[in-house]
């Protein structure tokens, strides 16, 4: 059987499992950030085995994973400038133990 | 066949360096299995026929997002508390896999509606004329420059020592 949509699709949602659990279970804020770039990117396989099978010709996935990227560089820019905020004021960055506004 | 070769070999390894990433009690060996599994992935989008994405993904996130990871692990000393699992960690687990069941059920049971020509290649001329050109993107590409400028003012005044 040679490889078709589906096994891209399987893949994708493979690698988002995997960073959901990640996000969901780790304690340290680097390590759940980690886990959403790894679920950013599982997205994007999909975007592209779309735009390579359905739509050849358009190309619209491709465009979609490259604004995917300027939005995953903001968000690690911004995502690890607070950790680092974080860190000089707690002296920790364990996701539990920040809980100022949790209510 | 080649590319069913590369396919399952990118397959696997990306998908063993991203379990890593969440099973690693070490964080800054996490971090490079990142790399390794951006890595697989720009492999993927070769076999996708999208030159273009593998490139910028190997320059984005191999080059620039990994190194931002890696040095904000050096500045926070977390190489030492290691990653430890919260107490969520089982429902998380059962969170994911439903998760998973659920998108495979829906994936492998749609008709989908799969062309039969060729990809265009190479992808760079293409992808330009699509954001650039008459009716394309253009508005989207000013507004992601207004959000990278915007992150990076955020950044800057978040890091800076008061």
């Amino acid at each position: 059987m040679s490889i078709g949509l589906e096994h891209y699709l399987i893949l994708s949602a493979i690698l988002f499992s995997i960073g959901l659990y990640g996000a969901l279970a780790k304690r340290s804020a680097i390590v759940i950030l980690m886990s959403i770039e790894i679920m950013l990117v599982a997205v994007s396989i999909a975007m592209v085995a779309f735009s390579r099978y359905i739509v050849p010709l358009l190309l619209t996935g491709q465009v979609f994973v490259i604004f995917i990227m300027v939005v995953a560089a903001a968000e690690a820019a911004v995502g690890l400038a607070i950790i680092i905020a974080i860190y000089r004021g707690r002296e920790t960055i364990d996701a539990t133990k920040i809980d100022l506004m949790k209510w | 066949m080649g590319l069913d070769i590369a396919f399952w070999v990118l397959a696997v390894v990306g998908i063993a360096a991203a379990l890593a990433v969440v099973l690693l009690r070490n964080i800054f060996r996490a971090a490079l299995c990142l790399v390794l599994c951006f890595l697989t992935v720009a492999g993927i989008y070769i076999t996708l026929s999208a030159d273009f994405l593998a490139a910028v993904q190997v320059l984005i996130y191999v080059g620039a997002i990994s190194v931002l990871i890696i040095l904000a692990i050096m500045l926070t000393r977390e190489v030492q508390r290691g990653s430890p699992s919260s107490k969520l960690r089982i429902p998380a687990f059962v969170v994911a896999i439903l998760f998973l069941g659920v998108m495979g059920f829906a994936m492998l049971n749609t008709q989908w509606l799969v062309s039969d020509i060729p990809p265009v290649e190479p992808t760079t001329a293409a992808l330009a004329i699509k954001l650039f050109g008459e009716g394309g993107f253009i508005l989207a590409v000013e507004i992601a420059a207004v959000l990278l400028l915007a992150a990076i003012l955020g950044a800057i005044v978040l890091v800076r020592e008061k």
